[in-house]
């Protein structure tokens, strides 16, 4: 076994050679969709955390589409694949939300622990009052150390107003305060901040159920906004994580943090594809300017970087 | 739940079933099933390819013992491999004589540092040590405070400092510590991503200012493909001691698990599954192997389903199952066997299926075994053999003998002839193919 380890080792030590230049290579060796061209592509695909089932797809459609196209070339083919992943994330209106649908208008922020939803929210909130929105955020994760603390360090940088409560109290009683608070004072838009729970808890999940219910009971129509937050590093238990989220917590979008690292977020086409969920933002750093609204054609650009 | 628990594996059982030797042909086939299992569980992609590859050389010529099928046998060498892979031996954490003994917790953001900080402070105290948690973090909003919260909890001094010199803040937490008889610095360092220069060079710094004892690379468990660029670029930088699995109370496979240890011939020296200060964990590389083959305990499953159920048994069972000769002779029969093989709530515990949230739920009452053993016996040979004569007055008797309720004699035989029915469908679906372990 060491053998394996050694020459895996040194395999991931070379520097990653860009795929063009792999298929360039091939394709000039023989004519043609060669099953090695097929496996570099299908080998990018899957290092980007697709998983297999979508990566069988995507590689099935390929396939016919390049001979149909009679697409020998590298960059041809390259392109293709980018159309067909293109159109996997088509079909549903991803980007930046509309906060002026409603006033308040309500934003909760969940996701398994450690994501970034506090983080989220602190930019979040500067986003939207650089739009001259109002803004307040309600601190709904009474359990974590110091969440509170955290998200009062965010919403001052944001220059927002914070609705808190003690360590420990109950997150609906929270986001309840807040929203009246929001009615009260005009504010614009309300950003919720939840705790990190792992989907699997079936207590922590029904504690979101209910923050949820009590915002909808309190104003029709609210959350207006659910936000999923994915870190893009997450393999195939994404997937699972935004099915029990939709089942706990009306969902309307996903937010992708830490692109600025080397994961690739290739699980949210599983998502996409599966539950036909938008992508909202992603996430590009820890300032709060370091988010931007989602792109297709950018996401899917960095694939193959 | 034995059709639960052949599901992932089935289609490995059917096609290898009945050969008496493993080639290249038979095993090849298997095997990419079993590469999309790791995939699944997030083994990155190159390691899985080369798993494979070298299971298939190790397994090819193979003589398959008359016990198991080809399948189990290439389940068994798969699994065997795995363990050695993750590691075989247990890795504690490392002291030295020199004091204070310093540990570095180091990783990607959110990954669960402060947390462990916490988790590793509480038990090294049980184990007689005297820790300090330094709070190295001074990047993230909150993170000093945080872990602050987490020390007053566990009533462990946390040593923090204005200012962001992080290497020196790390110096006089090694002073603090001397002076007050601290033996073990846990130092909580910022999460930082290996492509950041900057953040890693000061990580760096930190090292050789505190010369640490340990520094672990902390890893979420819920981690795909990118687990492999990281552990490297941590590796390099820093020449990490071990790693560190987190939120593994959650339902991922782990493979990261395997990527990580694969790149970096590290031990893994814990698991963090939970939130709560307490929710630490030893490693152990034969139940990450399970996990990650997502076959629950499978393996000893095969095992210990070997030693209870007698050869020959099985095979008169199979062929009466196959002829839909299935009685309650031999329903009872196959629970004596499943008593042998221990309490049922462990037995379940092995199953891959009891990651499924159904069988979670699912109570199972060892009582009601002895019951339904009790109704059988008191059934006559005829009745066991064809139990569409049990007609009401034979079920007031057959109750009667039993000390149970009609109710529950007729529970028994409809659920009989659901599992007769399950059997059929079964049996159907794997085309006539042994069902797993005599069922
Ligand atoms: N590099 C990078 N780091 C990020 C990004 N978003 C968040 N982080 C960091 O990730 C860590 C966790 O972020 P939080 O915002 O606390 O995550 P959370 O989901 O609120 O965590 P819990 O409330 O504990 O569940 C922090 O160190 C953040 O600075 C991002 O887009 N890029
Ligand atoms: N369910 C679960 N949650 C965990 C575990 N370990 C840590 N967490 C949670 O994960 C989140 C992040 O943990 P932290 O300890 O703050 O992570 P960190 O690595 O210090 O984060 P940064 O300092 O921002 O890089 C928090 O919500 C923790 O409560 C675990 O084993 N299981
Ligand atoms: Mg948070
Ligand atoms: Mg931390």
């Amino acid at each position: 076994m060491l053998s394996l380890l050694q020459k895996l080792s040194s395999g991931l030590q070379k520097t990653r050679s860009s795929l063009v230049e792999g298929i360039h290579r091939v394709v000039n060796k023989a004519r043609g969709l060669d099953a090695e061209v097929l496996e570099g592509l299908e080998e990018q695909l899957l290092l980007s955390d697709m998983g297999w089932e979508t990566v069988e797809q995507i590689m099935e459609q390929l396939r016919r589409r390049a001979s149909a196209a009679n697409a020998f070339n590298a960059e041809e083919i390259l392109q293709i694949l980018k159309q067909e992943l293109n159109e996997q994330l088509r079909g549903v209106a991803h980007g930046p939300l509309n906060t002026e649908t409603a006033k308040p208008y309500i934003i909760s922020v969940v996701g398994v622990n450690g994501a970034g939803k506090t983080t989220t929210i602190g930019k979040l909130a500067h986003l939207f009052s650089t739009q001259e929105r109002k803004v307040l955020v309600a601190a709904a994760d009474t359990f974590r150390a110091a969440a509170v603390e955290q998200l009062d360090v965010w919403r001052h940088r944001a220059g927002v107003d914070i609705v808190h409560a003690q360590p420990g109290a109950d997150p609906a009683a929270v986001a309840f305060d807040a929203l009246k608070a929001a009615m009260s004072r005009q504010v614009d838009v309300l950003l919720i901040d939840t705790a990190g729970r792992l989907h699997t808890k079936g207590n922590l999940m029904a504690e979101l159920t209910k923050v949820n219910k009590v915002l909808e009971r309190q104003c029709a129509g609210a959350p207006h906004a659910v936000l999923l937050v994915i870190d893009a590093g997450t393999g195939q238990n994404g997937l699972i994580q935004a099915k029990e989220f939709t089942k706990a917590a009306p969902i309307t979008g996903l937010v992708i943090t830490k692109l600025d690292g080397t994961a690739k977020g290739g699980i949210v086409f599983s998502i996409v594809r599966q539950l036909g969920l938008p992508i909202c933002y992603i996430g590009l750093g820890e300032k709060i300017d370091d988010l931007e609204p989602f792109e297709p054609e950018t996401f899917i650009e960095a694939l193959f970087q | 739940m034995f059709q639960e628990l052949s599901e992932k594996f089935e289609s490995v059982l059917r096609r290898l079933r009945g050969q008496g030797r493993l080639t290249e042909a038979n095993i090849s086939e298997a095997l990419r099933d079993v590469r999309r299992v790791l995939l699944e569980a997030d083994v990155n992609y190159k390691i899985a390819r080369q798993f494979i590859a070298d299971v298939e050389k190790r397994a090819v010529g193979q003589e398959v013992l008359k016990s198991i099928t080809p399948g189990q046998q290439v389940i068994k060498i798969i699994y065997d491999e795995l363990c050695k892979l993750l590691g075989e031996k247990e890795a504690p954490l490392l002291f030295s004589n020199r004091l204070p003994n310093a540990i570095m917790l180091v990783g990607l953001q959110g990954s669960g540092k402060t947390t462990l900080a916490g988790k590793l402070a509480r038990h090294l105290r049980k184990k007689g040590r005297n820790p300090l948690l330094v709070a190295a973090d001074v990047h993230r909003p909150a993170a000093i405070q945080q872990l602050q919260v987490i020390g007053k909890s566990l009533d462990i001094q946390t040593f923090s400092e204005e200012g962001r010199d992080v290497p020196a803040i790390c110096r006089h937490a090694i002073e603090h510590a001397r002076k007050n008889m601290l033996d073990t610095i846990l130092i909580d360092t910022a999460g930082r991503l290996h492509v950041d220069d900057e953040m890693m060079q000061e990580v760096r710094r930190v090292k050789e200012t505190v010369d640490p004892t340990e520094i672990l690379f902390v890893a979420d468990g819920m981690t795909g493909q990118d687990a492999v660029n990281t552990a490297q670029a941590f590796l390099q930088q820093l020449d990490f001691s071990g790693a560190v699995l987190t939120k593994m109370d959650g339902d991922a496979r782990g493979g990261a698990a395997l990527s990580i240890r694969a790149v970096t011939q590290k031990p893994i020296k814990f698991l963090s599954v939970g939130e709560k200060l307490d929710q630490l964990e030893p490693f152990y590389p034969d139940r990450m192997a399970s996990r990650i083959l997502g076959m629950g305990d499978v393996v000893s499953l095969v095992e210990k389903a070997q030693e209870a159920v007698n050869a020959d048994q099985a095979f008169r069972l199979e062929k009466k199952l196959r002829r839909q000769e299935f009685d309650l002779e031999d329903f009872l029969e196959q629970l004596q066997q499943v008593k042998k093989m221990g309490p049922l709530q462990d037995i379940l515990a092995m199953l891959p299926g009891v990651q499924n949230k159904a069988f979670k739920s699912m109570q199972v009452d060892e009582r009601a075994l002895i019951r339904v053993e009790a109704m059988i016996h008191s059934m006559t040979l005829a009745e066991r053999a064809n139990p569409s004569i049990i007609n009401g007055s034979r079920r007031k008797r057959i109750a009667a003998g039993s000390g149970v309720t009609v109710q529950e004699i007729n529970r028994l035989l409809n659920q009989f002839e659901m599992m007769k029915k399950m059997i059929k469908m079964m049996k159907h679906k794997s085309g006539g193919n042994r069902l797993p372990f005599g069922f």
